[in-house]
């Protein structure tokens, strides 16, 4: 169990992580193959559990999604809030850009070419990091959870020096996890009318079904706007490029031509970085807590679901007890849905609770640190204007 | 004959109107334009054009040295009034006379860091050193003398030369400047003139002045608004003459120095009688940069060698750059903000200018201005002078050299002037925005219902500029009297040459849903956006010198009722594109088959034609960079509202006040990003259009070039062909026939002469454009540039602001 001072101790973006050094995980590597990236997920810790301090393993995105399938269906885990499943790498957006880029690269001078690339690859690198970093969050999260870093699967995963074969799920399977979802959003449907004898977790529900649909907004709308932030920043480019040729050809241009691009160009990056650090601070914070709401929401079905069970074996107790028949088989059914019901409403207790704390923390700090970024690219961009400007007009003799 | 000759050389005397005061090319080339606005003035507003005519007829013999001599007297017998004046001009004691010329002084420039009681002794000062001086020395030594010495020794030579000439100059000049100015002062500037003539032709001198007085009588019978008007042109040469500055001046100095004396007299002694001193200022300027290129022209003629050389150089770009010099400069506020400013510091500068401007040429015209004012301004001019000395040296010998290098001295000159012109231009820009005329387009208003309704604007003008009746005052113009006014002015002033600025097009879109009266915010933005297209229109025609002379814009600023202008709906907004893009095709068809002799004109039709293309692809980016910050801030103005949604969902108090503070923060950023779209359709997607549209105007002119090339062509041909016709009747031995054709050569000669000066004429016309346009452009640019930077900054600063503010609040998230 983990006290609510820990979460003031992170190190990473949106989470918590375990301040205690007995097992520390990150990331420090990956390799990107086609459509494949490779982490190598590092592991240093004390714990006499596992067979060297220090070690790496390669590992795969699958092997991480298998992680988690695994822990969602550890019966013994249902009272938590299991960490969200870090996103497929999604390289696709930049590629595609890339691909188009090439297309029209004969529309374009080499100039905005060049540039446009130059961004491009920025923005691949930053997807790259981020899905790093995702995949990393993930692994800490679980470390620092007092549960489930004792997870025998995630010691597993952390330790098994060779490639763990997970399968890629195949179109059964697929399908299957489709049919899984499909018959628990229909049971959630069934269950919602369940009177709540908790008045803690009538609540929880209430807030967090709320909350998720509102988070679930606001993530799309921070995910607009920061694509109109990049946007305007590709406008940047493009125009200053076309400046640029503009005071090639022009002489009346060619002394002040250069610097009008030159501060289209820091506009540029100002605007890019403003974006950049808008999807880092912002959007992705929003995500990643969408996602985690998603798992305490999970967590809440789980233990609606206990609660159902328990009172139909409750019914098939009453049912026994009136006809008579096998009264010990349901009175023992009914005490072990009881139990179940009552370690998931306890432990699920404490998760929300955490999960509360955590959020705030976690809000705070990213809303802290972009007020301070989008301070600071202001305030960059600012002295390029009035007494630099003209003074370098002056220079340039324009 | 003497006309002939003449015109040979300048190809481009009077780029205006031709028509109207084809004589006056010979005399004043330089402001042939401004006369013939002014002329054009004085025939709109007062019938009585006596001065002008007079001023051609006695020009013409001026350009001629030998000619002056003789014509002075023949204009004394045709002068009735000079005794009239020589009366007035006796009453008036010299000494008054000077004061009151320092006073006029000190009003037009008012910027003078001296104390005009200073200046106006310096002038003093001046002027009894000159009239002391003259009558000792030989006629070159005097000339130096008077001058304050800027002529050096090596420039005595042509100053001898110039002598002769400089008093039929002088002659020329007293009769333009009585024309325009005084009598009284033209007695005092008689006097000095027939000390120097006494020197040097004598007798010539004497006439001279005695023209003078002739003239000064017939000032008297002109009305006040007559001499408003040719003030005025004077007003708007004057500018350009400022600029220009130093280069020439060693040959020039004699003509300049008499000039400034004469002036200087003629002004207090105008100034004591009419009120408007300003103008008179920049007449003797105008005045003299005329004379000064017919002097000039003297010596190149006689004299091939040595001096003559700078001087026809000068002369050259003083006649071709008369009238587009005029255009540049003409703006009326820089002849003030010049004259203010070379005033004090003005020594300096012009010294600084002088070393650096290569070229003679045109700068004539200014070196008379500039020192004028300098005089004026200074404690003493003769130290003054004594400074200007040094530059004289260094910038002569360039000009020499370049003009002697330079086979042709049409471009030769024109390419020096491009290069003045460059090194210029910081001073210009400098004087950027000065303009005395100040045009604003204001309240668009809905005038009617339906599919008649139209929008009217408030057009207020505000100027000093004494030929309009009233200093402010506002006309309500509608849409299609903007086009009709663009009309008018292409039609007139687009043959030759000149780059008319073009309106913005009619949109039938936009229109149609102002008319149905959707009062949404596409709307709104249609007709701000006109409205300030059609400010800029009219801020363009009224800072291009020579348009804003032009009767029907000054009908359009000031007349309560303008006739509806008719032909101009047809002209719809793809109409009007089409209609410049087959001009422009013209343009492009008929370069393959002109074979263009002039590189300039090949490469800068490539450069306007790559610049139209940027442009346009510019303008595609900062609409779609527009539609991005829309989007922005449409994006940001939804996740505001969500981010509030999500803070009052949130149930931890801290966190939730710090989400609904971000909401509050997202929706002043909307406001920002809103802002800054407008700023990116103003200041720059607007300005771009705007250029396209100029270019467009300018791919205009060069057609109009070209169609005057080809008139002259098919005239070469015609003519070849009668010559062809000629040798065969000779053959054939026809005597009668004979005849005929041989009158139809005459007259196909002259038509092929007349088709080449005029295809001269316009190509240094829109040489002088592009080149003004040019500069306007980068003007334009920097001046828009910089707008568009420092709203980003303030939206930057206020940004921080909202961040700063913001930042608290997450930190008290607990």
């Amino acid at each position: 169990h983990y006290n609510t001072e820990k979460y003031h101790h992170m190190r990473s973006v949106s989470v918590d992580l375990n301040h205690d050094a007995s097992l520390l995980i990150d990331i420090p590597d990956a390799l990107c193959e086609r459509d494949k990236v490779k982490f190598t997920v590092h592991t240093k810790t004390t714990l006499s559990s596992f067979q060297k301090p220090d070690f790496s393993v390669p590992r795969q995105h699958e092997d991480f999604i298998w992680l988690h399938d695994t822990l969602v269906e550890t019966e013994d885990y249902a009272g938590l809030i299991i960490p969200p499943v870090p996103p497929k790498p999604d390289f696709e957006s930049p590629r595609e850009k890339m691909h188009k880029l090439g297309e029209g690269e004969a529309t374009m001078t080499k100039e905005e070419y060049t540039k446009m690339k130059q961004e491009l690859e920025a923005e691949y690198l930053a997807v790259f990091k981020k899905t790093v970093q995702v995949h990393e969050v993930f692994l800490q999260r679980l470390s620092s959870h007092p549960i489930l870093s004792k997870d025998r699967n995630f010691q597993i995963f952390l330790e098994y020096d060779q490639d763990l074969t997970v399968r890629r799920k195949n179109a059964k399977e697929m399908f299957g996890g489709f049919f899984k979802n499909m018959v628990k959003s229909a049971d959630e449907v069934l269950i919602s009318g369940i009177k709540e004898v908790d008045d803690f977790f009538e609540q929880e529900k209430t807030f967090l079904l709320d909350y998720y649909s509102k988070i679930k907004d606001s993530t799309a709308k921070a995910e607009k706007m920061t694509r109109s932030h990049k946007n305007i920043a590709d406008d940047y480019i493009h125009i200053s490029a076309t400046l640029n040729t503009l005071s090639a050809d022009d002489s009346t241009y060619r002394h002040c031509g250069g610097y009008y691009m030159s501060s289209f160009v820091f506009l540029q990056k100002v605007e890019g970085r403003v974006a950049s650090d808008q999807e880092l601070k912002l959007t992705e914070l929003l995500r990643y807590y969408m996602r985690d709401i998603q798992a305490a929401k999970d967590l809440l079905y789980r233990r609606a679901r206990a609660l159902v069970d328990y009172e139909n074996s409750n019914k098939a107790l009453d049912k026994a007890r009136l006809k008579s028949r096998d009264i010990p088989q349901a009175e023992e059914h009914q005490k072990q849905c009881l139990q179940k019901f009552d370690k998931l409403s306890e432990s699920g207790k404490k998760e929300l609770t955490s999960f509360k704390g955590r959020r705030v923390v976690a809000f705070r700090k990213n809303l802290i640190e972009m007020a301070e970024l989008e301070i600071k690219h202001a305030k960059v961009s600012s002295p390029i204007q009035p007494r630099d400007f003209y003074t370098l007009i002056h220079v340039y003799n324009m | 004959m003497a006309t002939s000759s003449e015109r040979s050389p300048p190809p481009f005397p009077d780029s205006e109107d031709q028509d109207v005061l084809d004589s006056e090319e010979v005399g004043g080339r330089e402001s042939d334009e401004d006369d013939d606005g002014g002329g054009d003035d004085l025939l709109f507003v007062n019938p009585s054009n006596p001065p002008l005519t007079k001023m051609d007829t006695t020009l013409p013999p001026a350009s001629q040295p030998s000619d002056v001599l003789m014509e002075p007297p023949s204009d004394l017998m045709n002068d009735p009034l000079i005794e009239p004046f020589s009366s007035l001009t006796e009453n008036k004691p010299t000494s008054k006379i000077v004061s009151e010329p320092s006073d006029d002084f000190v009003d037009l420039t008012n910027n003078l860091a001296d104390s005009p009681e200073d200046a106006a002794e310096s002038v003093l000062a001046d002027v009894a050193i000159d009239t002391t001086e003259i009558p000792l020395d030989e006629p070159s030594d005097d000339f130096v003398d008077i001058f304050g010495g800027e002529t050096e020794a090596p420039r005595e030579e042509v100053v001898i030369a110039n002598v002769t000439v400089k008093a039929a100059a002088a002659a020329d000049k007293s009769e333009v400047t009585s024309d325009v100015t005084d009598p009284p002062g033209d007695l005092k500037t008689g006097s000095d003139f027939e000390q120097e003539a006494n020197e040097t032709a004598t007798d010539s001198i004497i006439d001279l002045s005695d023209d003078l007085l002739s003239s000064n009588a017939q000032k008297p019978p002109l009305a006040s608004d007559q001499f408003v008007d040719p003030l005025v042109d004077f007003l708007s040469d004057a500018p350009p003459a400022a600029d220009a500055k130093i280069p020439s001046r060693a040959t020039v100095d004699l003509f300049e120095d008499e000039g400034n004396d004469l002036f200087t007299e003629p002004r207090q002694t105008k100034s004591a009688k009419q009120q408007q001193k300003s103008l008179f200022g920049e007449a003797d300027e105008d005045l003299f940069g005329e004379p000064l290129g017919a002097t000039t022209k003297k010596p190149v003629i006689k004299e091939p060698k040595g001096k003559p050389v700078p001087t026809k150089a000068a002369r050259d770009v003083s006649n071709m750059g008369g009238p587009l010099q005029d255009g540049y400069t003409a703006e009326p506020a820089d002849i003030f903000s010049e004259e203010a400013v070379t005033t004090v510091p003005s020594i300096k500068k012009t010294s600084a200018v002088n070393s650096k401007t290569n070229g003679v040429h045109s700068e004539e015209d200014t070196d008379i201005f500039a020192e004028a004012t300098v005089e004026l301004s200074l404690d003493s001019p003769q130290e003054e002078r004594k400074k200007g000395v040094p530059a004289v040296p260094s910038a002569s010998a360039p000009s020499v050299s370049a003009a002697t290098s330079l086979a042709k001295p049409q471009s030769a000159s024109l390419e020096e002037l491009d290069d003045d012109e460059e090194e210029e231009e910081e001073e210009e820009e400098e004087q950027e925005d000065k303009f005395d005329i100040s045009i604003s387009v204001k309240d668009p208003e809905k005038i009617g219902d339906g599919m008649n309704a139209y929008m009217a604007y408030k057009v207020t003008t505000q100027t000093p500029l004494p030929m309009f009746r009233n200093k402010t005052f506002t006309v309500r113009r509608r849409f299609s009297d903007f086009l009709g006014l663009y009309e008018k002015l292409s039609e007139k002033h687009g043959p030759n040459g000149f780059i008319v600025p073009p309106p913005p097009e009619k949109s039938i879109l936009g229109m149609t849903k102002v008319k149905v009266g959707k009062e949404d915010s596409s709307s709104a933005d249609f007709v701000e956006r006109r409205r300030a297209a059609l400010e800029r229109y009219l801020q363009r025609i009224v800072h291009h010198p020579s348009l804003l002379q032009d009767p029907d814009v000054r009908e359009f600023l000031e007349r309560e009722e303008l006739p509806r202008a008719v032909g101009t709906q047809a002209l719809s907004g793809a109409g009007f594109l089409k209609m410049i893009n087959k001009a422009t095709d013209a343009v492009s068809k008929m370069t393959i088959k002109m074979n263009e002799s002039d590189v300039w004109f090949e490469e800068k039709l490539q450069e306007v034609e790559s610049a139209d293309q940027q442009f346009r692809k510019l303008h595609v980016l900062v609409e779609s960079l527009v539609v991005h910050r829309k989007e922005l801030s449409l994006n940001t103005a939804s996740f505001a509202k969500s981010t509030a949604m999500l803070g009052s969902a949130e149930d931890n108090t801290a966190l939730s006040r710090a989400l609904s503070q971000l909401a509050e923060v997202e929706d002043k950023m909307e406001q920002l990003h809103q802002d800054q779209a407008t700023n990116d359709t103003f200041n720059f997607a607007e300005l771009i259009a705007d250029y396209i549209r100029l270019l467009g105007s300018v791919r205009g002119s060069f057609d109009h070039r070209m169609k005057a090339w080809q008139r002259w062509q098919d005239a070469q041909a015609a003519l070849q062909k009668k010559r062809e016709t000629e040798a065969k009747l000779l053959w054939a031995n026809k005597p009668d026939k004979l005849q005929l054709v041989k009158e139809e050569i005459a007259e196909w000669e002259v038509k092929v002469t007349q088709y080449e000066r005029d295809f001269d004429r316009v190509t240094a016309t829109v040489r002088k454009e592009v080149v003004r346009f040019d500069k306007e452009k980068a003007r334009n640019f920097k001046r828009e540039i910089i707008n568009y930077l420092e709203c980003l900054l303030q939206s930057q600063q206020q940004l921080i602001k909202y961040w700063e503010a913001f930042l608290p609040e997450a930190k008290a998230i607990a």
